[in-house]
């Protein structure tokens, strides 16, 4: 099919948006690294621009794009060889082990993306390190879009950068699913990367400016792609968790910026598809019998999503998940998310017992959110003194600005 | 984007190497800018003469005051710059790690990289305060 030379770099840039992942996996899977598959990858893209106007777009461009970098990357190792003789050896292995690539390019490139996402979120790379090359390298952000959604300068981040791939060549980091018995613990890895950066761009809501890329998106569309490639019930967990989250966004903040609690928010802004999705993700990951943390987050982010007023909370059940959630992953401040869960289906002096408790081992001290918590039901139930003492405490405590202002509220209420 | 590459040499080491040293580090450098050129990264460049043909123009006592040679006094003086067109700051530094100049006689050369400044938004205000 012959297309209208000026309609080529529209196509050319809409085939990149779609297959530029997928290709670059493929490459860095027939060339064994990541440069010269970009490298690889930018070239064959280039002669997309050049030859489809002519002979047409080819029928398969993702099998044509893979075929066509590889052929140049050896181009690129021959001409560069002449600085470096070892290349030489380099070319030699690559021809053997690509003999025939268009035939097997569909079948593996699932796969692909896959090994890519693994080999950026490797263990051995920091949680830093892991978090830029996902984003730079699977996402395809530049590397000052990265910078400034971690607001550090483009210099540290593309320094970042360099030391994950220097690591992964040096330290022969493979590029390949790993085998079963380690995949948990590598998921374990990936999701913990795709979390980061869903927090980052949930939480960070200061310091937000126009150029500031949506973190929560990019985190929400890596677990879309995770999840369609690895049938892991935490993985569905985890993407039915962020979506749950992201539901009750428009509802999160007023208008001067002021965080709006869960109690106190309009329900009628939360996005009813996004629960909708999260609500079966989360149903199929909770019944896979192999449900992990995320997925116990999840439904509990469910059970909140689904009450239509704050008084139809189901209390009992989310104080029964965070147990569930306690025994896979104790942790002081699960239980008090438990304690105030309680609070709620037993009533205040209930909760008060298990704040105390674990205050009492001296767990959660210096955790404003814990005196916060102790200060709301002190107040239930009368105990003004010990309910100004504790929001006291926490505001000594708390760092950001809004909710600081939070507490002062609370402060000045109870002095009315 | 736009990268400004600022390339650094040391003469006292270039003053070292012989004749077909010289020759061959050249064409190794002028292949690897046609290379650079022939992907569309080479967006312009030039070689400088020595530093000591420089002049240094600066605003002082209500004069410009013009002297010899470079502000400072350091081995290592600019020998070339170049602009590279690259996708991001980790691209521009994948293309110039590759560049033999970064070669010459083991750490006599380094390349600092800048990224261009957009100043089409500045350009604009100064428009509207009608002095552009």
């Amino acid at each position: 099919m012959q297309n209208s030379l000026k309609d080529i770099p529209q196509i050319v840039g809409d085939v990149y948006r779609k297959e530029s992942r997928p290709v670059f996996a493929a490459l860095i899977r027939l060339l064994g690294d990541l440069d010269l598959a970009e490298d690889a990858m930018h070239d064959a893209f280039k002669v997309a621009l050049e030859q489809w106007g002519e002979k047409g777009v080819p029928s398969n461009p993702r099998a044509w794009l893979v075929s066509t970098g590889r052929f140049k990357a050896i181009d690129r190792i021959r001409r560069e060889s002449k600085f470096d003789p070892l290349q030489i050896q380099h070319i030699e292995q690559i021809e053997a082990k690509t003999a025939d690539p268009s035939g097997q390019v569909d079948k593996k490139i699932e796969d692909d993306v896959l090994r890519l996402i693994f080999t950026c979120c490797h263990p051995a790379l920091s949680l830093d390190a892991r978090t830029a090359l996902t984003l730079r390298e699977v996402c395809d952000l530049t590397t000052e879009a990265v910078a400034s959604a971690f607001l550090v300068t483009p210099s540290t981040m593309a320094q970042r950068i360099v030391r994950a791939k220097t690591k992964i060549r040096e330290e022969k980091i493979p590029f390949e699913v790993p085998p079963e018995h380690e995949l948990p613990d590598r998921i374990a890895a990936v999701l913990q990367v795709v979390y980061l950066v869903f927090n980052e761009g949930y939480y960070a809501s200061s310091g937000e400016s126009a150029t500031r890329i949506d973190l929560s998106s990019e985190a929400i569309r890596l677990g879309y792609l995770l999840h369609a490639l690895l049938p892991d019930p935490e993985v569905a967990g985890l993407l039915s968790l962020m979506l749950l989250h992201e539901s009750r966004r428009p509802a999160r903040t007023s208008s001067s910026g002021d965080l709006i609690l869960l109690d106190d928010q309009d329900r009628s802004l939360w996005d009813r598809n996004m629960i909708a999705e999260g609500l079966s993700l989360v149903e199929q990951a909770f019944f896979s019998k192999r449900a992990g943390a995320y997925t116990f987050q999840a439904a509990i982010a469910a059970l909140h999503a689904e009450a239509k007023h704050p008084d139809a909370t189901d209390w009992k059940q989310i104080a029964g998940l965070y147990s569930l959630l306690l025994r896979i992953h104790p942790s002081p401040v699960i239980e008090l998310n438990r304690a105030v869960a309680i609070a709620m289906h037993k009533g205040p002096e209930a909760g008060l017992q298990q704040i105390d408790a674990i205050l009492g081992r001296g767990e959660l001290n210096n955790y404003h959110l814990a005196h916060a918590a102790r200060a709301e039901l002190c107040r239930k139930i009368g105990r003004i003194d010990d309910a100004r003492a504790s929001w006291q405490r926490a505001l000594s405590l708390a760092q950001q600005a809004p909710e600081r202002r939070f507490i002062k509220r609370k402060l000045s209420e109870l002095n009315a | 984007m736009k990268y400004i590459c600022l390339g650094y040499m040391n003469e006292e080491i270039w003053k070292t190497l012989s004749e077909s040293e010289r020759n061959n580090f050249m064409d190794d450098c002028f292949a690897y800018d046609d290379e650079l050129r022939k992907n569309g990264h080479f967006a312009g460049g030039e070689a400088l003469q020595d530093a000591r043909n420089a002049i240094t123009l600066r605003w002082s006592n209500h004069h410009v005051s013009v002297t010899d040679g470079p502000f400072a006094e350091t081995k290592e003086q600019i020998g070339g710059i170049m602009i590279l067109e690259a996708t991001d700051l980790n691209h521009a530094i994948r293309l110039l790690s590759k560049h033999p100049s970064l070669r010459l006689g083991q750490g006599g050369s380094s390349w600092e990289i800048r990224p261009a400044a957009d100043l089409t938004a500045l350009m604009e205000d100064s428009k509207h305060r009608g002095k552009g």
